[in-house]
């Protein structure tokens, strides 16, 4: 045993190592990435991978559950999206070795493009869902979950949410286990393959033991309960910290940390009360439950409108609640100053010499009255160069681009997707748009990496999670596999080759490829590459804007004289863009 | 929650906000605190703007609330502005000499905040301005910023040096330790004389 602080996701990797974790698997997304990247520290002994996809990350994890080792896979809230599939029928099937699945939420949607509650999934699913409310809680329920997983034979959902993945914390750590699994397959095709006659038996089976979830969730203490006084707050996840902080004296508190909750308990404890809040972030999970037991007791929440429906809540969100409710008096709540007006904003950017930046350009250029469906990366932040016009999930950028295409818009349209999401989801609607006879451009954004969650490898770079070589695909064998006829590979920091492939690209019908190949700056810098900046001439520069628009955050401009700060990276693409020739290498000193 | 301190530490990805949080939280570990805190990660690190909520005796939530902040480190000249109204009146201002304008205020050619304008607004009781990058390049490395902010802010802070050296240690790059313990020394010393 030993105290740290450490990242609400590494206590979460810890705990897997101290339940003996066989087997891991998962594609990264915020806030979820830093648990499967904490595990690739510790250099494990047993096979940890970045899946291609969520769903494949899945699978993954069940087959080798189903050999008896213990499995854990992670991804984002809408990851669990793509693997829907796999995860509502592995209910039915069950597992062996202990499987837990990790969907973090991201209320707000901090780094993400919807709020949606994978408790919903679980219930979808008729899974049990563990929903931590503190640091020291996710690791030791994640600890536990595994064999929570194993009495009940069921895959267990964990669903932390960005204030738990993202806290530090003071943290009890346990001993790594040093013992790991072999996994050995027994056939019994009634229980793993699941045609019509053995999935009425499953299915049957499955909810039978919906009793015995409940049962046992409750005997492991996911309820607890301080009974004070007429009053009750009954809260979830991190909800639960901010109530607790400010719980008015004499208020009972209640905290539900797994579903499905038992109803006869939970009956219990709130008709003990004449009111009750409940606070939970996202749906009204556990609201719904209390309201069907309520009985005369009066229940506030989001159904009634005092807890928002949307974003994260915080103690001032707390606050409000519980005055609302009239727990507590108007009169009891601390003052908020008001923030300062006018602060210019600071939204995420891309990096000075990011690859994306000089395609988007180049893009514009050519295709200057062009449609741009995108997709999920640091790309999306081409919005701000307004080259970006769609991006609603992973692996959408061909396929919304092939249905505008086919309602007849006529508007050249110019798709472009990232290498990590092209081989994410991005494959199939590539082979789609040529088969159904789409016509339009895509540019895959090779920056060699998945960059804006961390950097992780994909197949295509060659290297393992655990650093391992491996042969890295092709991206053009497949464009090519796929029927792509037209496929170029260009280096995005030449403009002039760049342009001139979109160039040639546009001349042409049905679907065609332009690969802009460049690694991300940030991995280039780690690698050691070093390029020359760059330098304004004042004596040629006429301050004509082009480069400070080219939106390059190492280009200032002030009192119309231009400068280039030590943020340059040399991609030198201002310099092929600047009309004067103003900028250029500065001088080696 | 009386005994609780909190500490936001402000300024733009890359600075080093979130090392800097760490330092503290090491340093209550260390001193056998409990802390909570919560950090930017992700998509809103590129360039964006950082916070790190740290609250030193926290037990329950892991974020501040705007008027609670009993110190506020930042590491730029606007993100202080940005984050003022998380202090409480009566709370420690110490900031960093620092200017980055955002670059679409380039972009979009909105007027271009001034030094002297925001430091006119900033100032007030217990502000403390620090040119955290001719320490830190005294200290020996302009990478030590961080560090330097976090020593300027100790004098503040419920927490002992040695407890704060820990931290240091426990977080730099072990070959950058000697330079990174300067830049404290030189943070100190700039808010106690």
């Amino acid at each position: 045993m030993s105290r740290r602080y450490v990242l609400g996701n590494e206590a979460i990797a810890h705990a897997c190592l101290e339940a003996g974790v066989d087997f891991v698997s998962g594609y990264p997304g915020t806030p979820s990435s830093e648990i499967i990247e904490t595990l690739i520290r510790f250099k494990p002994s047993f096979h940890v991978e970045w899946s291609v996809n969520e769903k494949v990350a899945l699978e993954n994890a069940l087959g080798a559950s189903w050999t008896g080792v213990r499995t854990l896979v992670t991804m984002k809230h809408v990851g669990l999206n793509v693997a829907a599939d796999p995860l509502m029928t592995s209910a039915y099937t069950g597992v062996k070795g202990g499987c837990v699945i990790v969907s973090a939420d991201d209320p707000f949607a901090h780094s993400s493009q919807n709020e949606q509650d994978s408790r919903c999934y679980a219930k979808f699913a008729k899974l049990p869902c563990l929903d931590p409310c503190s640091v020291q809680d996710a690791h030791d329920m994640l600890r536990d979950a595994f064999s929570l997983s194993e009495e009940l034979g069921l895959p267990v959902l964990f669903r932390p949410t960005t204030r738990i993945c993202h806290q530090k914390s003071d943290v009890e750590l346990g001993e790594v286990a040093t013992e790991h699994r072999k996994g050995s397959f027994q056939k019994n095709p009634q229980q793993f393959v699941v045609i019509p006659a053995h999935t009425r038996v499953l299915h049957r089976r499955l909810n039978e033991k919906q009793p015995l979830v409940k049962e046992t969730l409750a005997r492991r203490g996911y309820f607890s309960t301080d009974l004070k006084g007429k009053d009750a707050v009954i809260a979830s996840g991190i909800a639960a910290a901010y109530a607790r902080e400010i719980l008015p004296p004499g208020t009972s508190f209640i905290r539900i940390g797994a579903y499905p909750i038992d109803e006869r308990w939970l009956r219990d404890v709130i008709t003990a009360h004449e009111r009750v809040l409940v606070m939970e972030e996202l749906d009204p999970m556990v609201e719904e439950a209390v309201r069907q037991v309520a009985g005369s007791t009066i229940v506030h929440g989001k159904l009634d409108g005092m807890v928002p429906s949307e974003g994260e809540l915080s103690l001032p969100l707390t606050y409000r609640a519980l005055t609302a409710a009239g727990f507590i008096n108007a009169t009891d709540v601390p003052l908020a100053p008001v923030p300062a007006q006018g602060v210019p904003v600071r939204p995420p950017i891309m990096c000075a010499g990011c690859m994306h930046r000089a395609t988007f350009f180049a893009m514009k250029k050519v295709f200057k009255d062009g449609i741009y469906p995108s997709d999920i990366g640091c790309y999306t932040l081409g919005l701000q160069l307004g080259a970006v016009d769609t991006c609603i999930c992973m692996g959408a950028s061909i396929t919304i681009g092939s249905g505008i295409y086919h309602a007849g818009e006529t508007h050249p349209i110019v798709c472009t997707i990232g290498d990590s999401t092209f081989l994410h989801t991005g494959i199939p609607g590539l082979m789609n748009a040529v088969y159904n006879g789409a016509s339009m451009v895509v540019v895959i954004l090779d920056n060699r990496t998945t960059a804006m969650t961390g950097h992780q490898p994909h197949p295509a770079t060659g290297s393992t999670a655990l650093g391992g070589e491996t042969p890295p695909v092709s991206l053009e064998a497949i464009c090519r596999a796929c029927g792509v006829q037209y496929v170029e590979t260009v280096d995005p920091y030449d403009l002039p080759t760049l342009t001139a492939a979109f160039q040639r690209a546009a001349e042409y019908t049905g679907v065609r490829v332009v690969i802009a190949r460049q690694p991300c700056v940030i991995i280039a810098r780690r690698a050691g590459i070093q390029r020359q900046r760059y330098m304004v001439d004042p004596e040629r520069c006429t301050a004509c804007g082009l480069c400070v628009r080219f939106g390059c955050p190492a280009i200032e401009t002030t009192d119309e004289i231009t400068t280039i700060t030590d943020l340059c990276s040399g991609c030198g693409v201002c310099a092929q863009i600047c009309p004067q020739g103003a900028i250029m290498r500065e001088a080696r000193t | 929650m009386s005994d609780v301190y909190n500490a936001l530490i402000v300024g733009i990805g890359g600075q080093g906000v979130v090392l800097a949080s760490n330092v503290l939280g090491e340093a209550c570990l260390a001193e056998g605190r409990t802390v909570r805190c919560s950090e930017t990660h992700g998509m809103a690190q590129r360039g964006g703007s950082v916070e790190s909520h740290v609250r030193i005796n926290g037990r329950y939530s892991p974020l501040i609330p705007p008027g609670q902040a009993d110190l506020l480190i930042s590491f730029e000249l606007l993100e202080a502005l940005r984050y003022r109204h998380y202090l409480k009146p009566e709370g420690t201002f110490v900031v960093n000499e620092y200017l980055v304008v955002p670059t679409s205020v380039y972009v979009q050619r909105l007027p271009v905040p001034q030094k002297d304008e925001l430091l006119e607004q900033l100032r007030g009781d217990r502000f403390y301005l620090i040119d955290a990058q001719a320490l830190a390049k005294e200290a020996g490395s302009p990478l030590t910023q961080n560090i330097v902010m976090v020593g300027a802010a100790s004098t503040h802070l419920p927490l002992a040096i040695t407890s704060l050296h820990e931290g240091i240690k426990r977080w730099v790059p072990a070959k950058t330790l000697e330079m990174n313990l300067k830049a404290f020394d030189l943070g100190r010393a700039a808010t106690t004389r």
